[in-house]
């Protein structure tokens, strides 16, 4: 997995490629922690090349989610999450902590 | 019949996934099938380093896949600690999102990912965790 950020006035365009499990988790936590402790509350997950999410993953952005929006000073939004892992998301109710939305530009836009 | 065995660290977990992924398709599942049991192996195997193991490199997951006409079986088995998937409770939801736990997540997805899950352990054998995906 390769994760890469943008940083835009607004919020931060975070991009992963790849498999998010047990053990490329710990790289996307950590890329999501530095955008945090830097003060930036505003993240937009960018999913669409993102193949697989085990709930090793799916914990990673609950917690960054928990950060963000601690005293309402941002959030994680999601983009193209692929079918099947929206399924999975939506299965185990975690699907209701995040706005999804299918265009990157539509994301950063809403914040 | 067939079976691989794969060292006991997460690195593993994609390997095992390519593998489970590749049986699946032979078996003639359909993508969202194969997904399905790639999410409830990786799922179990994470489980497997976490719990059982309690750590990386304490031991190996041995995989065996059985394809037959109604589906594919897949054996999962380690020499850890017992370890019953079974008895972990459904994970909370509609919960406040800062009262949100990350706890039971995986293996409510092997339950709802799988047609049938079946667990035994044994002093000798170890834990072996029986997954079984229906063609349908």
């Amino acid at each position: 997995m390769e994760v890469t950020t943008t940083e835009y006035k607004r919020c931060d365009v975070v991009k992963a490629v790849g498999r998010v499990d047990s053990s490329t988790a710990p790289k996307l936590e950590e890329t999501l922690t530095s955008i945090i402790e830097s003060g930036r509350y505003k993240i937009v997950f960018d999913m669409s090349e993102v193949n697989f999410m085990s709930s090793k993953g799916w914990w990673v952005l609950i917690d960054a989610q928990k950060k963000c929006k601690r005293y309402k000073r941002g959030e994680v939004v999601l983009v193209n999450v692929q079918d099947n892992i929206r399924e999975s998301l939506d299965l185990v109710g975690m699907g209701t902590y995040f706005k999804i939305y299918n265009d990157v530009t539509v994301a950063v836009g809403s914040f | 019949m067939e079976t691989v065995s794969f060292p006991g660290r997460f690195e593993s977990l994609s390997k095992i996934g390519k593998y489970v992924e590749d049986a699946a398709k032979s078996a003639g599942l359909s993508d969202k099938a194969v997904y399905a049991i790639q999410l409830a192996v990786d799922e179990a195997c994470a489980n497997i380093i976490d719990h059982a193991y309690g750590g990386e490199n304490k031991g190996e997951i041995d995989c065996t896949l059985i394809a037959k006409e109604e589906g594919l079986t897949i054996i999962l088995r380690d020499r850890g600690r017992p370890y019953n998937p079974q008895y972990i409770p459904d994970p909370q939801v509609n919960v406040p999102l800062q009262k949100l736990k990350p706890r039971g997540v995986g293996v409510y997805l092997i339950r709802k990912m799988m047609d049938e899950v079946h667990y035994e352990y044994s002093p000798e054998e170890g834990n072996i965790l029986t997954l079984f995906k229906r063609l349908s």
